[in-house]
């Protein structure tokens, strides 16, 4: 697929192209604008958005929420049919889980982490479609051969890190509500040895809290990019690529799975400690 | 690997979304859940109901066959007695009707009896007188013997 059109692009170049993301930001002379390199999308600092992650993330959040009100809207109490089975399944694990690992009472767990499940899920699930077919058709709409376009919205960390922050800030909101600004500070304070020994203290605990984002979001991010290289490199294998495209993207359904499962169940767990006192 | 705004609008979108989720799309697909969960427990509650109605039903009905059978037994054993009885009442009537037949012949039969020992008396007083006035070819006094005669007569 690699040199159908672009007989002149090396193997690097090819999978740097299919690493870099459609930035929109303010250029170096000033004007607003898409990026054209990799560069140049770094060199738009902070304030720059993914607009392909970003649109993917939407469509596939939209898409989820809008699977479940369909089915809601023609759903029955009888036999449910095979969209609502499936979904109801869904439903089932995603409760039954909160069950077993979140012992306070919160109706946010619940649908946060049938959101989280599905809709991280649903990102995952955009790596098993051939890595040239998404961008390819991206570039079609937009008449720009060069166009970057990414189409895992999880293979961007700004995206994992969205959701690990997100995460980030519901656990620190709870555990001010649950046990009170003194309580929460306290944990990190007075544990594990009292307060002489607070300097300590705040050594062994602080890293284990600010650890709890970053490894949420480097955990999906780095399966995700791993995987995404990999597709990549085996694209340029020539016709080689449909057989390892398959055994890899058939070891990825699972990984697809088992990633968005442990996601949920990350925060569940983060969610319970921060309702539980120590 | 650039850390940008993306970061932000993915958060804000985040929030948005599990907003959504909590608001139209959990509680109404778990009410569902539980609903059907209810109907379920109601449909197996129901059936056992049903079940045990079943088994009383069917305890009830052998009882009641029982019970028939034990009335229809008494019903024949009491219509035997009855006929028995009535085969006997009329062996009586019979009986008694018979002597009566009897009774009744038997006095005809004396009356009859008496009668033809009346006539034969009579005719035998005639020929006896007949007899005498033959023998004795002589007219005797007829008063006198006409005593005779009536003695003669009783005699026989």
């Amino acid at each position: 697929m690699a040199n159908s059109s672009e007989t002149a692009q090396t193997a690097t170049e090819y999978v740097q192209h299919h690493l870099g993301f459609l930035t929109f930001g303010q250029r170096a002379d000033g004007t607003w604008g898409f990026a054209h390199s990799v560069e140049e999308a770094g060199a738009m600092g902070f304030w720059a958005i993914n607009v392909d992650s970003m649109m993917i993330s939407l469509l596939l959040g939209v898409l989820f929420l809008g699977l479940f009100r369909f089915c809601i809207k023609r759903a029955t109490t009888g036999k449910p049919g095979g969209l609502q089975n499936f979904l109801e399944i869904i439903v089932e694990m995603v409760q039954t889980n909160v069950k077993n690992s979140f012992y306070a009472k919160n109706d946010l767990i619940g649908p946060l982490a049938l959101t989280i499940f599905c809709w991280i899920f649903l990102m995952n699930t955009m790596d098993l479609i051939p890595v040239d077919w998404i961008p390819l058709l991206a570039q079609t709409v937009a008449g720009d051969p060069h166009l970057y376009f990414k189409a895992v919205p999880t293979t961007d960390l700004n995206i994992t890190l969205g959701f690990a922050v997100s995460v980030f800030f519901l656990i620190i909101f709870y555990s001010i509500k649950i046990k009170g600004l003194g309580g929460f500070l306290g944990e990190f304070a007075f544990h594990p040895f009292g307060k002489w020994a607070l300097p300590l203290n705040l050594l062994l605990e602080l890293p284990g809290f600010l650890a709890k984002p970053v490894s949420l979001a480097l955990r999906l991010y780095g399966n995700f990019f791993a995987g995404e290289v990999i597709f990549l490199v085996i694209a340029l294998v020539g016709v080689w690529q449909l057989p390892l495209h398959f055994g890899w993207a058939v070891f990825h359904i699972l990984v697809v799975t088992l990633q968005a499962y442990l996601f949920m169940m990350l925060t569940i767990v983060y969610l319970n400690q921060a309702h539980t006192h120590h | 690997m650039n850390l940008n705004a993306t970061i932000i609008g993915q958060s804000i979108a985040f929030f948005v979304f599990v907003w959504f989720c909590m608001k139209y799309v959990w509680p109404p697909i778990t009410a569902i859940l539980e609903e059907r969960q209810k109907k379920i427990a109601d449909g197996l509650e129901a059936a056992e109901r049903a079940q045990r109605d079943l088994n009383l039903a069917q305890n009830k009905a052998a009882e009641e066959l029982r019970e028939a059978k034990k009335q229809g037994a008494e019903l024949i054993e009491l219509a035997n007695k009855r006929a028995n009885q009535i085969i006997d009442e009329a062996k009586d009537k019979a009986r008694e009707e018979g002597q009566r037949l009897i009774a009744g012949a038997k006095a005809e039969i004396d009356m009859e009896l008496q009668r033809a020992k009346e006539a034969l008396r009579s005719q035998v007083a005639a020929i006896a007188v007949a007899g005498a006035e033959k023998i004795l070819e002589s007219s005797i006094d007829q008063a006198a013997n006409e005593e005779l005669v009536k003695k003669l007569a009783s005699e026989l």
